[in-house]
C-alpha cells in the first residue's frame, strides 16, 4: 500500500464523494455520516505518512511515476519518456500541509453538521471533491498535474462560497474567482513556456526541470507569472482585498478550510516551485517579497483591529499571520524557512479554531458584529476556554503553537534583513495582541446584557468534539514542535543550499556589469528563434 | 536535583484539574488542590534548596535538560531548568509568599462564582513565574515572562462583567508587550551574537564580544525589563491592575510578574557589568521613577492604588539597586519587598471585606479597635516599607542607598533618600486614615464591620513574621566583624551566581552616616504625617488648597494616560481606520472593481460587433483579407 498512498489520499475522498451523489438525498444522516467517515479515513491513511517519513532526506518520498499524456516524447537514459507525466511526491515541505489538510476537512464537516441544511449532499460532495483537489495540489511534481488540481480547486471553493455563503456571496464569490483566476492563468502561460523551453528538453516534471535549471533571464519572467499566482493566494498585500469578503461570506466550513489549507498554498507555491525553479530570480525579488511581507504583518493586524465584523476581523488576521510566512521564505535561511512551515501549519490550527468558533457563536445568533456580542463567557463557560486557547494562539504566546514558527521567522528576519524587518515583524506581535484582546474581550467579555446573549447555550457535544481535537494539536505545536521540524529540516536545508548558490551566481553577476544578463536574455531569444 | 520540574510542574498541574474539572468540582476541593499543589511545590523548593546548600559553594549550579524544544539550524533552545542560588531565591519568595497568598484566597474569594477560574490562574501564574526564573535559557525564560503576561490580563479582568477590569487586563498585556519588543529582539540578538540562547555558554562568551553589541543587546533587555516592572515610559497599566481582585494584586506585586525585570537583569549581570554606560541609564529609569511615582501615591485616595504607585516606586528602588551594581542588594530588597508588599495588599483587601470591598480611603478612619489582627500586621509593614529599623524593609534599602552613593552616584542617592522620605509619610498617611482618627463610614457599615476569618488572618501574620525578621540575611558587615558568619547572608549566598563588578571600598563612618540619614528620614516622613493626619487633621487640604497646580498634576496623575490616549492610541486607531476605509476600499478595492469594469465596459463595445448580420461579417473578413495581402505583398 506504500507505493499507492498518495493517490490513495487523493483519490479516496474523490471517489467518496462521487458515490455521495448516487445516495438519495433524503437519507440525510447517512449522508452526512458517510462523508464524514470518508474524510476520517483519509486523515488516517496520512497520519501513518508522518511515521513513516525518512526525515533523513530531502528527496521525494513515495514517489509515483506513470506517464500519462504521452506526447512529445524525448529520450532520457536511454528510454524514452512524455513530457506529461502522472508524478506524485511527498517531502518535508509538502507533509504537514497533507496532514493539515486531511485534518481540517472532517473538522469542517462536522462543524457543518447542523449549520448545512440546504443541498446537504451537493455541500459534503464538494467538500470531498475540494479535499482531493487540495491533496492533488500539494502532492503533484508535474507542472501540468499541478495545474489541474491548482484550479480544481478553485471550483469546488467558488461555489461554497457562492451557494452556501451569506448575505452579499455573488460578488464575494466572483471577485474570488476572477481575483485567483487571473493569477493562474498567467501560471499556466508560465508552465507552458517553461516546459517547453527548457534545457532539459521538453518536459513538465518538477525535479528535472529544477536539475536542469532556467536560465537567468527566463527566470526573471517566470517568476513574475508564477509569483502573481502565488501571491493572490498567499495573500501577499495587496493583493489581499478578495479574502475578507470571501471569509465574510463563506460558510464556517468554507472559512476554515480557506483560512486552514487554501492560503498555505500560495506559500507551499513559493517553495515548491518559485524558490528551486528560479532561485536567482528569488534571491532579486527578495527585497521586495520580505518588504510586502513585513507590511502584510502589521497592515493586516492594525486593520484587523478596526473591523466591526468578526470575520472580516479573522480575515485580516490572516493577512498579518501570513505575512510572518512570506517573510520568513524569503530570509532564505533555515530559521526563517522552518519558521515559516510553523506559521503555516500553526495558521491552519489557530485560525482555523477561531473560524470555527465564530462560526458557533454565529450559528446561535445569526450575527457575526463584535456589537451585538457581549459577556459570552457567562453563559458559554467551556466554548470561552477553547476560544481563548485559539485567541491566545493567535496572538503568538508561546508554548501555543504559532510562537515557535513567528519567533523563528523573526530570528531569520533578523539574520538575514537586519534589525527592522525584525523589529517590524515583532511589533506585529504587539498589534496582534491589541486586536486579539479587543476580539476576546468584545466578544466573551464584559457585562451579559444582551437579552439574545442570555439565552446562548455552551457547547453541544459534538461541537466539543470539533473543537477540541484542534484546541489539543495547539497545544501539541506549541509544546513539541520537535517532530515536524525534524521532518521538514531537511527539505528545507536543501533550499536554503540551492538558494545560497544563486546568491554567489547573482553577486558573481552583479560585479561582472549588468550587460551579462541582458546578454543571457539575448541568447536565450536566439535560441528561440532558431528553433 | 532531576525532580525540580516539578516546581514548577505542579501548580502547572493545579490549573490542568481546576481548569478542566473545576466547574464540577466542590469549592472546598478546588481551593484544597490549589492550595495543596503551590504547597508542594514549595516544599520542593526547599528539598532542592537544602540539597544544594549541601555543595561547595562554587557547584551551586545544577542545569537539568528536559528536552529539545525548538531548533532549526544553527538555532536551538532547549526545554531546560538551571537551579543555582539565584533562581532558588526566586523559587522560594514565589512559591512561599505565592502559598500564604493562596490561602488567604480561599477565604477572600470564599463567595465568588469563579471561584475555580481564580484559581485556575491562580495556579498557572505562579507556575508561569516559576517557569521564568528557573529558565536556563532566555528563549524558556521569555516563555515564562510571556505566561506571566497573560495571567496578569486574565487576572485583572477577572471580573470581566465589569469593562473597566476587561480595559485595564488588556492594556496590562498591551503594554507590557510593548516592552516584550524589546526582549524579543534582545534575545534574537543575543543568539546572533553568542550562537546561543543558554545563559552559561552565553556570559562565558559575552567578555570576547564588541561592547556596542553589549550595549544593544543590554539595553533592549533593559525596555523588556521596564514593561514588566511598570517603570517609566510603560508603568500605566499597574495602577489600573487594581481593578483585580485584591490577591491578585498581592500576587502581581510581591510574588510573580512585576520583579520580574529585577530578575533578569540580575540573571544577565555577566552582561550589565560590562557596561556601565547601560547600568547607569537602569539606576537612572530607576530613581526618577522611584520619586515620581512616590509623588502620585502622596494624595491618592483609593488604597489599593497608593499600594500600586508604591510598588512602581519600590520597584524603581530594586533597579537603582541593581543599576548601581548592588545587585545582591536589589535582590535582598525584591524579597523583603514580597513581604511587606504582599502583606499590604492582602491587609488592604482584608479591610475591603470588612468594607464591603470600598476602596475609598476617604470613607475609612478608626477602624483599629474593629480589626486588631489586620491592624497590627498592617503597622508592621507599614514601618518595613518605611523604613524603621530593625524591620527587614529598613537593611535592604539602606543597603541600595548606599550602594548608590558608594559607587559615585550623588545624584541617584538623593532621589532615593527624597523617596524614602516620601515613602514614609504616603504610607502611614494611609495607615492613619484607614485606622485611626475620625470614622467616616456610615453607621450601618461601621456595625457591620468585622475582622477577617481566620484563613486570612493566618497568612497575614506569617507574612508580617516574615516583613519584620527578614532582615537578619541581610545584615551589614560593617555593622559587625568584617566575615562574621551572621553578616550579610543573602549576599555570600547569592554571591555564585552573580556578576560583581568592582567595589568601592566604603568607611564604616560614611556607612554609619548614610544609615542615620536613612533612619533620620524615615522617621521625619512617619512624624510628618502623624501631624497631618492625627495631630491636625486637615492640615494636608490646607496645603492642597495653596498650591492647586502641583496638588491637580499629583491628583491627575501628570496627565500621562491622557497624554498617551491622545498621542497613541487615538491616533493609531484612526489610522488603522484610514488604512481599512481608504487604502483597502479605496484604493486596492477601487483599482480591482475599477478594473472590472473596464472590463465589463470592453466587452459592451466589443458586443457592438457582433451584430448578427452576415453581410457586416462578409465585410470585415473581406477587409482582413485585404489587410493580410496587402501585408503580404508590401510588407516583404
Amino acid at each position: 500500500m506504500k507505493d499507492y498512498i498518495l493517490s490513495i489520499l487523493i483519490f479516496l475522498p474523490i471517489a467518496a464523494g462521487l458515490v455521495t451523489l448516487l445516495i438519495p438525498r433524503r437519507h440525510d444522516a447517512l449522508i452526512r455520516w458517510f462523508t464524514l467517515l470518508a474524510s476520517l479515513a483519509t486523515f488516517a491513511l496520512s497520519v501513518p505518512l508522518f511515521f513513516w517519513f525518512n526525515s533523513r532526506t530531502a528527496a521525494f518520498q513515495f514517489e509515483e511515476f506513470r506517464p500519462w499524456v504521452q506526447i512529445l516524447p524525448r529520450i532520457v537514459d536511454g528510454a524514452t519518456q512524455y513530457a506529461i507525466n502522472y508524478h506524485l511526491g511527498i517531502d518535508g515541505i509538502s507533509l504537514m500541509l497533507v496532514l493539515l489538510a486531511t485534518f481540517l476537512t472532517p473538522v469542517a464537516m462536522l462543524a457543518s453538521w447542523r449549520g448545512i441544511t440546504e443541498r446537504a449532499r451537493e455541500f459534503y460532495f464538494t467538500l470531498l471533491l475540494l479535499e482531493g483537489a487540495m491533496l492533488g495540489v500539494l502532492l503533484s511534481l508535474d507542472l501540468i498535474l499541478f495545474y489541474v488540481f491548482w484550479d480544481a480547486m478553485l471550483i469546488p471553493m467558488y461555489f461554497l462560497i457562492g451557494v452556501w455563503g451569506s448575505g452579499n456571496r455573488v460578488y464575494a464569490s466572483i471577485k474570488f474567482f476572477i481575483y485567483t483566476l487571473v493569477g493562474s492563468l498567467l501560471m499556466l502561460a508560465g508552465i507552458v513556456y517553461l516546459g517547453l523551453t527548457s534545457p532539459a528538453g521538453v518536459t513538465f516534471d518538477v525535479v528535472e526541470l529544477a536539475r536542469a535549471g532556467v536560465p537567468y533571464g527566463l527566470q526573471y519572467w517566470l517568476f513574475l507569472a508564477f509569483g502573481l499566482a502565488f501571491a493572490i493566494k498567499v495573500p501577499i498585500f495587496p493583493f489581499h482585498t478578495w479574502l475578507p469578503d470571501a471569509h465574510t461570506e463563506a460558510p464556517t466550513a468554507g472559512s476554515v478550510i480557506l483560512a486552514g489549507v487554501l492560503l498555505k498554498m500560495g506559500a507551499y507555491g513559493f517553495l515548491r516551485f518559485c524558490l528551486p525553479l528560479f532561485p536567482e530570480a528569488s534571491v532579486t525579488f527578495a527585497p521586495l517579497m520580505a518588504t510586502l511581507g513585513v507590511i502584510g504583518i502589521i497592515y493586516g493586524a492594525l486593520v484587523a483591529y478596526v473591523q466591526p465584523d468578526m470575520k472580516r476581523l479573522v480575515a485580516y488576521s490572516s493577512v498579518s499571520h501570513l505575512g510572518f510566512v512570506v517573510l520568513g521564505i524569503f530570509a532564505f535561511n533555515m530559521e526563517g524557512i522552518q519558521g515559516a512551515l510553523i506559521v503555516m501549519v500553526a495558521h491552519g490550527l489557530a485560525t482555523g479554531a477561531l473560524f470555527l468558533c465564530v462560526g458557533m457563536i454565529y450559528d446561535r445568533r445569526h450575527t457575526r458584529m463584535l456589537a451585538d456580542f457581549g459577556g459570552v463567557w457567562r453563559v458559554m463557560p467551556a466554548f470561552g476556554a477553547l476560544f481563548m486557547i485559539a485567541s491566545l494562539a493567535s496572538l503568538g504566546l508561546p508554548g501555543l503553537s504559532n510562537f515557535p514558527g513567528e519567533f523563528l521567522v523573526i530570528v531569520g528576519a533578523f539574520a538575514a534583513k537586519g534589525w527592522l524587518f525584525a523589529f517590524l515583524a515583532a511589533s506585529g506581535v504587539v498589534f496582534a495582541a491589541v486586536y486579539v484582546l479587543w476580539l476576546f474581550g468584545r466578544v466573551m467579555q464584559g457585562p451579559t446584557e444582551n437579552p439574545d446573549v442570555k439565552t446562548m447555550r455552551d457547547l453541544s457535544v459534538r461541537e466539543l468534539f470539533v473543537l477540541a481535537p484542534v484546541a489539543l494539536f495547539i497545544v501539541l505545536l506549541g509544546l513539541l514542535p520537535g517532530p515536524m521540524l525534524a521532518r521538514t529540516s531537511q527539505s528545507a536545508h536543501a533550499l536554503v543550499q540551492t538558494i545560497k548558490q544563486a546568491q554567489i551566481r547573482v553577486r558573481a553577476d552583479l560585479q561582472s556589469a549588468p550587460e551579462k544578463a541582458s546578454r543571457d536574455l539575448r541568447s536565450h531569444t536566439e535560441q528561440e528563434t532558431k528553433r | 536535583m532531576t525532580y525540580a520540574w516539578l516546581v514548577p510542574g505542579l501548580p502547572l498541574l493545579g490549573a490542568i484539574i481546576n481548569g478542566i474539572f473545576g466547574r464540577f468540582l466542590p469549592r472546598k476541593l478546588v481551593g484544597f488542590i490549589a492550595c495543596a499543589l503551590v504547597a508542594g511545590s514549595f516544599g520542593v523548593s526547599v528539598a532542592v534548596f537544602l540539597q544544594i546548600m549541601r555543595l561547595p559553594a562554587a557547584d551551586r549550579h545544577v542545569t537539568n535538560l528536559l528536552y529539545n524544544w525548538i531548533f532549526a539550524g544553527s538555532f536551538r533552545a532547549e526545554m531546560s531548568i538551571l537551579i543555582d542560588p539565584l533562581s532558588l531565591l526566586m523559587m522560594l519568595v514565589v512559591t512561599g509568599v505565592g502559598l500564604l497568598i493562596h490561602i488567604y484566597s480561599t477565604g477572600y474569594m470564599g463567595h465568588d462564582e469563579g471561584f475555580s477560574r481564580f484559581f485556575t490562574y491562580m495556579n498557572l501564574f505562579v507556575a508561569s513565574m516559576l517557569i521564568l526564573v528557573m529558565a536556563s535559557n532566555y528563549l524558556l525564560m521569555f516563555v515564562g515572562w510571556e505566561l506571566v503576561g497573560i495571567c496578569s490580563f486574565l487576572l485583572i479582568s477577572f471580573w470581566y462583567h465589569k469593562p473597566e477590569a476587561v480595559a485595564a487586563g488588556r492594556k496590562a498585556f498591551i503594554t507590557t508587550r510593548i516592552g516584550d519588543v524589546g526582549f524579543t529582539l534582545g534575545v534574537i540578538l543575543i543568539y546572533l551574537t553568542f550562537g546561543t540562547l543558554a545563559f552559561d555558554p552565553a556570559f562565558a562568551a559575552a567578555a570576547g564580544v564588541a561592547k556596542a553589541s553589549i550595549i544593544v543587546i543590554t539595553t533592549l533587555l533593559f525596555i523588556g525589563a521596564i514593561g514588566k516592572s511598570a517603570q517609566i515610559p510603560l508603568y500605566v497599566w499597574l495602577p489600573d491592575a487594581m481593578e483585580g481582585p485584591t490577591p491578585v494584586s498581592a500576587l502581581i506585586h510581591a510574588a510573580t510578574m512585576v520583579t520580574a525585570g529585577v530578575y533578569l537583569i540580575a540573571r544577565s549581570s555577566p552582561m550589565f557589568i560590562q557596561v556601565p554606560e547601560v547600568m547607569t541609564l537602569v539606576a537612572t529609569v530607576g530613581a526618577v521613577t522611584a520619586l515620581f511615582a512616590a509623588t502620585i501615591a502622596l494624595v491618592n485616595n483609593d488604597i489599593k492604588r497608593v499600594l500600586a504607585y508604591s510598588t512602581i516606586s519600590q520597584i524603581g528602588l530594586m533597579f537603582v539597586g541593581v543599576g548601581v551594581g548592588a545587585f545582591a542588594a536589589g535582590l535582598f530588597h525584591l524579597m523583603t519587598h514580597a513581604f511587606f508588599k504582599a502583606l499590604l495588599f492582602l491587609g488592604a483587601g482584608s479591610v475591603m471585606h470588612a468594607l464591603d470591598g470600598d476602596t475609598d480611603m476617604r470613607a475609612m478612619g478608626g477602624l483599629k479597635p474593629k480589626m486588631p489582627v489586620t491592624y497590627w500586621t498592617m503597622l508592621i509593614a507599614a514601618l518595613a516599607i518605611a523604613g524603621i529599623p530593625p524591620l527587614s524593609g529598613f537593611f535592604s534599602k539602606d543597603e541600595i542607598l548606599l550602594g548608590a552613593y558608594s559607587s559615585g552616584h550623588p545624584v541617584i542617592y538623593a532621589l532615593g533618600l527624597a523617596t524614602s522620605l516620601l515613602t514614609a509619610f504616603y504610607m502611614f498617611r494611609l495607615f492613619f486614615k484607614t485606622f485611626h482618627g475620625e470614622r467616616k463610614m456610615s453607621q450601618e457599615r461601621w456595625e457591620h464591620a468585622h475582622e477577617s476569618p481566620r484563613s486570612m488572618t493566618a497568612p497575614l501574620v506569617l507574612l508580617a513574621i516574615g516583613a519584620a525578621f527578614a532582615g537578619v540575611v541581610g545584615i551589614p558587615e560593617f555593622l559587625g566583624a568584617h566575615g562574621a558568619s551572621w553578616a550579610n547572608i543573602i549576599g555570600r549566598f547569592l554571591a555564585p551566581a552573580i556578576a560583581v563588578g568592582e567595589h568601592p571600598a566604603v568607611s564604616t563612618t560614611l556607612a554609619y552616616t548614610l544609615m542615620a540619614a536613612a533612619i533620620a528620614v524615615g522617621v521625619i516622613g512617619l512624624a510628618t504625617a502623624w501631624y497631618f493626619y492625627i495631630v491636625k487633621p486637615g492640615t494636608a487640604a490646607k496645603m492642597a488648597e495653596r498650591a492647586p497646580a502641583v496638588y491637580s498634576t499629583l491628583v491627575n496623575k501628570y496627565w500621562v494616560d491622557e497624554l498617551y490616549n491622545a498621542v497613541f492610541v487615538r491616533p493609531g486607531k484612526a489610522f488603522a481606520a484610514f488604512l481599512w476605509k481608504f487604502v483597502d476600499s479605496v484604493i486596492i478595492d477601487g483599482t480591482v472593481n475599477g478594473l472590472a469594469r473596464a472590463v465589463g465596459g470592453l466587452s459592451i463595445i466589443g458586443r457592438r460587433i457582433e451584430t448578427g448580420y452576415i453581410r457586416n461579417y462578409a465585410l470585415a473578413i473581406f477587409l482582413g483579407a485585404i489587410i493580410l495581402v496587402g501585408y503580404l505583398v508590401i510588407g516583404r
